[in-house]
């Protein structure tokens, strides 16, 4: 029988207001690749930062080779043969591979002995084939092999228990090929391996055993071998009846927005929308659902003029608005609340009466073409606080003092305000409370009902289902599938989200 | 810098020895960096308002306290030493190996520091605060610690160079008598791209054009001095702005955190 290395009893950790890991209880044999699978938020990585050292379970125990453990930081999670790598990794792009693989080991002395250190690494990366070069700087490697690194400084440290935070999230398909042959020969030689997944097809193809986490809780542990796709999805998001808002029958109008073919790249150049095509029209709630980087934030982007397209066609109430400007594209009539509220939505320094008047500073009556009318922008900012019920202390403080809730509805009123044909939302309930989350769906309902065309974008599959008239599901850049509420399955979306275009045909 | 010339000039008059002199001056600027370590790293400030409210500070303390001082000189004279044999050597002889022992003691610590940041783990920990703070904390690195101590270790560097100032190159003070040259130091870093060792050549690129005004007004030039005093200031401005040109193709040089506060907590 295998020895048990890691156990994890009762494990509870609460953060303001939630509950994010409730009675865990997880273990790890020697030489298994353990996955945890569950949804954004279900508390994956936040129990994978307890056992790390990172966070401290509120109640709990953790015994490592059968010992009860207190792990109290990182180092003390190596010094228990512990390593973890995280999604976003811990590397220094200037320094050499070889620096940052000694970075902070108390055992190194003064001096580099570059020869013996070097050869340790290139050890570690012949046995697992990884070929890394000591002395190349990071900012020279790609992310596969950034990876690649961060395996080594944890086998460096002498891990045997290694936890991957959502490894693949950040790989091309082959580097995850590669990837997973490397994990496979770390397994063979007696390491143990906790694998962190959304992704249906990896988590079948890696692992051996499967736990499903649902909202801090463990739903069950699994034998791949004993459990189909469907269901583990089934597990992941399976709830029961959802609750849909009140609405008015859909009365749909024209055309609003048609993407067609569209071809985007993310920053680093590569290709995250991979000729993604659907249409919105005036009066519906079209929701467009997917696990978190999949397309989403640069299809709001292109959409709104502040990304260029490569290639493909945005067309906006019958004129291609492709690659034209975020000026242009406000004017022709979109609204746009974006995923991140202080970063892109609102500024956060300035009064809530400037936030207010973003959209019309330059239009009368706030503005006579020279100077801003405060009257007229405080008789605006106060319409806009009486029809949202925002509360807004003091209306000259910076708008970052504001709430959540309260800046999104800001954001929210400003946006409807201008009565635009087309409705950009994305995750706008995200960290919002339940009160916040209602008022602004409601809204969002309103909106629609007065003929404008909404394109919601969340991960909440809950929400979509909640308001949306049509879903549909971005996975790696494209829209697998687009159905009408009435007939849609949550858990079909469920696994078209995770990337089965296979059940299309099923449907 | 001005403050380690001003209180290195005073140790070294009341004790009579340009060596207690130049520690006093060092230590003086190391006291200094720590109020500018305290806001930009304790209470996380914004670095270059700090820093220029401590230069505004030391040109005021100097000012005051110097006021009893002024058009006084050292006159302990610090003799050069030349090196045998490689004194001799045509031109470049006289420039290096004929110096006094500050000189030598540069050359060592030019050296060191290369050695020290490039090839030691010390080294390593110092450039990784700089460039990735929460990287290096999460690998058990103490950010702040390490930034006090290297803040502390710069304000050292900067009090000696005063001191050598007013101790040996013009041994007598001045109000503001640093004129600017820390200033030419700051650029500097940016052309040697944070190496000592590019910093060596610099040195002297900006050591030339500073005697270059000497050696023009003694051929008589009719170039009016006020143009020929201009120039280190001009120089810098142009070595600023072709670094920086090289800087941006080439990936190098510039610590990616430089003037970043770390805060554990904050994402």
């Amino acid at each position: 029988m295998a020895d048990t290395v890691v156990t994890l009893r009762n494990i509870t950790k609460r953060f303001p207001g939630i509950t994010a890991n409730d009675r865990i209880n997880f273990e790890l044999k020697r030489g298994e690749i353990h996955t945890l699978l569950g949804e954004n938020g279900a508390g994956k990585t936040t129990l994978m930062n307890i056992l790390d050292g990172i966070y401290h379970p509120d109640d709990g125990e953790i015994y490592i080779n059968g010992k009860k453990t207190v792990i109290r930081n990182p180092a003390d999670a190596i010094k228990n043969g512990i390593g973890m790598i995280h999604q976003h990794f811990m590397l220094i792009d200037t320094l050499t591979v070889l620096e940052n693989v000694i970075l902070g080991l108390r055992q190194q002395g003064f001096y580099i002995n570059r020869k013996v250190v070097s050869e340790n690494i290139r050890e570690i990366s012949d046995r697992y084939n990884l070929g890394i070069d000591p002395f190349i700087r990071i900012w020279q490697l790609s992310v596969g092999e950034q990876q690649k690194v961060e395996i080594i400084k944890t086998l460096f440290r002498g891990a045997q228990i290694l936890i991957l935070d959502e490894p693949t999230a950040v790989l091309t398909p082959q580097e995850v090929e590669i990837s997973f042959e490397i994990y496979r020969q770390m397994v063979r030689e007696g390491k143990s391996i906790i694998f962190i997944s959304h992704k249906l097809n990896e988590v079948m193809d890696i692992s051996d055993r499967i736990t499903v986490l649902r909202k801090g809780k463990v739903i069950g542990t699994v034998e791949k071998n004993e459990i189909s796709k469907e269901g583990l999805a089934t597990m992941m998001v399976g709830r029961e009846v959802l609750f849909r808002l009140e609405r008015k029958p859909l009365n749909r109008s024209k055309k609003m927005l048609q993407v067609e073919n569209v071809k985007a790249m993310d920053d680093k150049g590569l290709m995250a929308l991979n000729g993604i095509n659907f249409d919105v029209y005036g009066g519906e709630i079209f929701g467009l659902a997917g696990v978190a980087g999949n397309g989403q934030k640069i299809l709001s982007q292109v959409i709104t003029g502040l990304r260029r397209v490569v290639s493909g066609n945005i067309i906006i109430d019958g004129k291609d608005m492709t690659n034209a400007s975020a000026k242009k594209i406000f004017e022709q009539g979109i609204s746009y609340v974006p995923p991140d509220r202080l970063k892109v939505g609102l500024i956060p320094n300035l009064s809530t009466i400037d936030n207010a008047i973003l959209r019309r500073y330059n239009k009368s009556p706030i503005s006579n073409n020279s100077f801003i009318n405060y009257t007229e922008a405080e008789k605006y900012t106060d319409r806009l606080i009486r029809d949202y019920d925002i509360k807004v202390p003091k209306k000259e403080a910076p708008v970052k003092l504001l709430s959540g809730g309260n800046m999104q509805k800001l954001l929210l009123a400003r946006e409807i305000s201008e009565n635009p044909k087309l409705l950009i939302v994305v995750h706008p309930t995200r960290g919002l409370d339940v009160g916040a989350t209602e008022f602004i769906r409601r809204e969002l309902l309103k909106a629609r009902d007065n003929g404008i065309a909404v394109l919601l974008i969340s991960e909440d599959l809950d929400e979509i289902f909640m308001i949306s008239d049509r879903i549909g599901v971005i996975y790696e850049g494209q829209v697998l599938d687009i159905v009408d509420i009435e007939k849609a399955e949550i858990n079909k979306i469920g696994l078209l989200m995770a990337g089965m275009k296979s059940l299309k045909e099923e449907v | 810098m001005i403050i380690g010339a001003l209180f290195g000039f005073i140790a070294g008059n009341l004790t009579q020895s340009p060596y207690i002199g130049f520690m006093v001056g060092m230590l003086a600027g190391g006291a200094a960096s720590l109020i500018h370590a305290f806001i930009s790293i304790t209470l996380r400030g914004n670095q270059i308002v700090s820093g220029l409210a401590l230069t505004i500070f030391g040109l005021g303390i100097t000012n005051f306290f110097g006021q009893d001082w002024i058009n006084k000189k050292f006159t302990v004279p610090v003799h050069g030493i030349a090196i045998p044999g490689l004194s001799r050597i045509p031109v470049l002889g006289p420039i290096l190996f004929k110096q006094d022992v500050f000189v030598y003691f540069s050359y060592l610590l030019v050296i060191f520091m290369w050695f020290l940041l490039f090839k030691t783990k010390t080294g390593v920990h110092l450039r990784s605060v700089g460039e990735n703070a929460r990287a290096a904390d999460a690998m058990g690195v103490n950010v702040n610690g390490t930034r006090y101590f290297w803040t502390f270790f710069g304000g050292l560097l900067a009090g000696a160079g005063g001191a050598y100032l007013t101790l040996v190159y013009a041994p007598f003070w001045l109000d503001a008598i640093t004129a600017g040259r820390g200033w030419i130091a700051v650029a500097l870093v940016i052309f040697a791209m944070w190496n000592p060792l590019y910093a060596v050549i610099g040195a002297y690129l900006f050591g030339g054009i500073e005697s270059l005004q000497f050696q023009l007004q003694a051929t008589g030039t009719t170039i009016p001095s006020s143009l020929l005093n201009m120039q280190p200031y001009l120089l810098t401005l142009l070595v600023v702005i072709a670094a920086t040109i090289v800087v941006r193709a080439k990936h190098i040089g510039t610590p990616r955190e430089l003037g970043v506060p770390y805060a554990r907590e904050e994402k």
